[in-house]
């Protein structure tokens, strides 16, 4: 019954319930009416923000190695470090997914969604006091596409033709019409800087509501306030300060000891012992990220659709969400798509756990002998323990699964997109149209199933243009069944981002586009004394 | 990842190994250093053998530096991936991957790579990391000191507590006080460093709150700032060191009490003070040395585990950071300064065990 509660209050935390619902479900328990006024009066007086104090952060994923260059920006704390200096022309929006305006205003496609007018916003500064122009933007966006660019954007942005300047506006072409080019510019790498940052990449000077006062790759970074901003609803802390932590327990007992207000990659492991802190508060939020055992459609024994479904059966979702995930996540359903996602197509049955299924597509594959899984810890966090008790769920409806554990130096290189059959995980990305061409698009270069369905790609392509939303939808409901029934992906989870706070840590936004509030974590909370 | 091997230490038993006899190598005794001038090299050895030892450990230095560059880089090749698809990882994509190839110049052979290298680290340039264009030397001179900060501290408290606690042990040879000694620096030695870091960090800084947490230390730090951030990092690499080099002490000075001509000393009427510091001590002295240097080449290179733990910034997180991406530059230069360091602290323990022992200046 506790249990209840607290999975009811949590909703409310991460406003997904509202004071009605809350109220009837917890009735309907039996729950004292009084916890949800004082519930609901907490979070009210929660909304007024702040101003003021330090804000310390304690971040796992970074390395003496990182780079300076938001073009090169690639791990975990350098993701909050640009959010920080930096924006990008357009923002997502944190529970729809949406494309919200940033440095862009406003933008208009054309009837083809091949070109894109985007209206710069007026009247923002730079960090060292120089207006923003469309010039500007421009560069940045030349120089995240260029043929020596070495961008993580690089995949994002080559799909653009034509960069240029219409007066004041900025006019993108594109190669082929995409409905969700506004969302493409969100990306975290494609931070505008001046004159597109090609006279130093590395300054750290942008738009964003906090500069950088020092930085040290691998040990902290310390930011003041930018009283320039040219928003007023966020940047509510006074200075903030970043502080490397890649050891689990070390973050932790930073937190716990009221050293930091804030740390990423909570394992779920310790989550239960570090929620008995009385100052701690756990922050999960949904996200797209997933883990996943992928099979080479093309590769025997794997080409065999009918072994593929025996696989896929054989997996025990809701075990592993429950092992694996510490209950932090949800089952997956063997296509890489959420509800979190804009369009998300519902109502596709929730494949479940089958022995019987599993061992009656097994006999029909006619396969003999046992299964060789490759994985790895580095594949995902628990990527080991997954694999064996896939062992165990399979080993009950007849399939043997010969588990085997490769190296975690080079795994990337040498097993992943390599092997027909292992372990691995995926980030998520902003839209269905580029988790479908990222991935299983018959000629991407990280179809790590080796999904090569025309068919399939032609509906990719014309979905990508399509401006209706309705028949995109339906669109991309007949893409997800063809990957689930068909493909080679077997997708038992999906992971939430697990992150805690302390309880002095305020108007946290649980942000579906990516992990620690899709990186503005600093920028959006305040502190309360 | 715990420290060198540790020796047995029973009363009566020889320091076993040549490393920790304190003995030097022997310089030449046959003159295979050629035929020009063999004699003249073979006289200047028996005048002046220290200088001659010194001389021969810095050639000698070179050459295995040299050695220790070729096999790292040799290492780096042989690991899976090459920086451009490692410092990617899986968000990289073809173009990018081969962009970051032509910058670095990956394309080309290894040997050709490895002499570019080569020409520029004999003049002193070490050249820039490819992840984050940063000037090498630069780098590893804030992480250096850092390390070389804690290491500094470390042994401070570390070595004449031994020492001490070592002497105690004799005095109180097989009674309690040498018993309770012995219990506790083998329990500290025997839990795994990072569990000893844990244990403190949970103690003094979570529960009683009186410590410094995380260690980071950074540029606008205060000495006292500092001094503050590395207490518990000091503790544990304290507690992890202290063991071998109290019960090499204690084997040492043990040993040497129980052999024959401090028995004649005694006989002959000597006063225990003139014992121990004309005749015992100048013998025990020299693997005691040694056990030291070990330890203290340990406490600089070889302690990134409480250096993650902790979270402190020093020379081993950055050199597994440059591995994990194959950031070449940056791994020979960590590589390099790590082996000059324990050469230069073997070369430093043999001189002053010769100066503390004449007897070891003419090796037979």
């Amino acid at each position: 019954m506790s249990d209840y509660k607290d999975y009811l209050t949590r909703q409310v935390m991460l406003g997904k319930m509202n004071r009605r619902e809350f109220l009837g479900r917890a009735a309907a328990f039996g729950i004292a009416a009084s916890t949800a006024g004082t519930l609901f009066a907490t979070s009210a007086a929660a909304q007024e923000p702040k101003r003021g104090g330090h804000l310390k952060l304690g971040l796992e994923g970074a390395a003496a190695t990182d780079s300076r260059d938001p073009a090169k920006a690639l791990s975990q704390f350098m993701f909050v470090v640009g959010r920080n200096w930096g924006d990008m022309l357009v923002e997502s929006h944190p529970t729809t997914g949406a494309p919200i305006p940033a440095l862009a205003e406003s933008w208009e496609p054309s009837a083809d969604a091949a070109t894109w007018t985007f209206t710069i916003r007026k009247g923002v500064k730079f960090h060292d006091g120089k207006e923003l122009t469309v010039d500007d933007v421009i560069k940045t966006l030349q120089r995240h596409t260029d043929d020596k660019s070495e961008s993580g954007a690089l995949g994002v942005m080559k799909s653009i033709k034509e960069i240029k300047a219409d007066g004041d506006k900025l006019v993108l072409t594109l190669t082929e019409g995409n409905a969700d080019m506004p969302l493409l510019l969100s990306d975290y790498h494609l931070i505008i800087q001046p004159n597109g940052g090609l006279d130093n990449p590395d300054a750290m000077i942008g738009t964003g509501p906090y500069k950088v006062a020092s930085f040290e790759p691998g040990v902290r970074a310390t930011f003041e306030k930018n009283a320039d901003d040219w928003r007023t609803d966020r940047g509510y802390v006074d200075s903030i300060e970043l502080i490397a932590m890649n050891d689990a327990t070390a973050r932790i007992a930073a937190l716990s000891s009221g050293q930091v207000h804030y740390i990423n990659r909570v394992d779920p492991k310790t989550v239960s012992l570090l929620k008995r802190a009385p100052t701690v508060e756990i922050l999960n939020t949904s996200g797209r990220g997933h883990y996943v055992f992928i099979m080479h459609c093309n590769t025997a024994p794997f080409d065999n659709n009918d072994l593929r479904m025996a696989l896929k059966y054989a997996m025990d979702r809701e075990t592993m969400v429950q092992r694996i995930l510490g209950g932090y996540g949800k089952v997956g359903n063997d296509f890489p798509i959420n509800d979190t996602y804009a369009l998300f197509p519902e109502g596709i049955e929730q494949r479940a756990y089958d022995p019987d299924k599993a061992a009656f597509h097994y006999k029909k594959s006619g396969h003999s002998g046992p299964v060789l899984l490759r994985t790895s810890d580095v594949a995902f966090p628990g990527a080991v323990d997954a694999a064996v008790l896939y062992q165990e769920s399979a080993k009950k409806a007849g399939i043997e699964i010969e588990v085997k554990r490769e190296p975690g130096d080079g795994y990337w290189t040498n097993v992943w997109n390599v092997q027909p059959f292992s372990t691995s995980y995926w980030g998520g990305r902003p839209t269905q149209d580029q988790m479908y061409s990222t991935a299983y698009l018959s000629n991407a270069d990280w179809n790590d199933t080796r999904f090569q369905r025309p068919d399939f790609d032609k509906l990719l392509l014309e979905a990508r243009s399509e401006l209706d939303e309705a028949k995109r939808k339906d669109m991309y409901r007949t893409m997800a069944m063809m990957v689930r029934d068909e493909g080679g992906l077997i997708l038992p989870m999906f992971n939430d981002f697990v992150n805690a706070a302390t309880k002095q840590v305020k108007g946290y936004v649980h942000d579906i586009g990516n992990d620690m509030s899709n990186g503005y974590v600093a920028t959006r909370v305040w502190l309360d004394a | 990842m715990t420290g060198p091997v540790l020796t047995d230490g029973t009363a009566g038993e020889q320091p076993r190994s040549a490393d920790l006899s304190g003995v030097p190598a022997k310089p030449n005794p046959t003159g295979a250093d050629g035929e020009i001038g063999g004699t003249f090299w073979r006289r200047f050895v028996f005048r002046r053998p220290l200088v001659a030892l010194i001389v021969q450990r810095l050639g000698l230095s070179v050459g295995l530096l040299f050695a220790v560059s070729l096999m790292i880089f040799g290492g780096i090749e042989a690991l899976p991936g090459d920086f451009a698809t490692t410092y990617l990882g899986q968000s990289a994509t073809p173009q990018a991957v081969e962009n970051i190839r032509k910058d670095l110049g990956l394309d080309r052979p290894w040997s050709e790579r490895y002499l570019n290298w080569l020409g520029g680290a004999v003049k002193g340039d070490f050249g820039t990391s490819w992840a984050s264009k940063n000037s090498v030397s630069e780098q590893i001179g804030n992480r250096l000191g850092n390390s070389l900060f804690l290491a500094f501290f470390a042994a401070l408290i570390s070595v004449p507590l031994a020492v001490g606690l070592g002497m105690l042990a004799v005095q109180f040879r097989n009674r309690m006080p040498d018993k309770i000694i012995n219990v506790i620096s083998l329990a500290a030695i025997s839990l795994p460093e990072f569990f000893i870091g844990y244990l403190l960090i949970m103690f003094f800084a979570v529960k009683w709150g009186v410590a410094t947490f995380p260690a980071t230390v950074y540029e606008s730090m205060s000495f006292t700032e500092r001094l503050s951030a590395i207490a518990l990092p000091v503790a544990t690499l304290v507690l992890v060191v202290l063991a071998h080099m109290m019960r090499m002490t204690r084997a040492a000075i043990l040993n040497v009490m129980s052999s024959a001509y401090v028995e004649t000393a005694e006989l002959k009427g000597l006063s225990t003070f003139r014992i121990i510091a004309r005749h015992a001590a100048p013998n025990a002295v020299a693997p005691v040395i040694n056990v030291i240097a070990l330890n203290l080449a340990y406490l600089v290179v070889g302690v990134v585990v409480v250096e993650v733990v902790f979270v402190y910034p020093g020379m081993g997180q950055y050199m597994v950071d440059a591995v994990t991406v194959r950031d070449m530059p940056v791994v020979q230069a960590c590589g390099l300064i790590f082996a000059a360091f324990y050469i230069f602290l073997n070369m430093a323990a043999d001189i002053l065990a010769i100066l503390a022992n004449p007897r070891l200046r003419h090796p037979r």
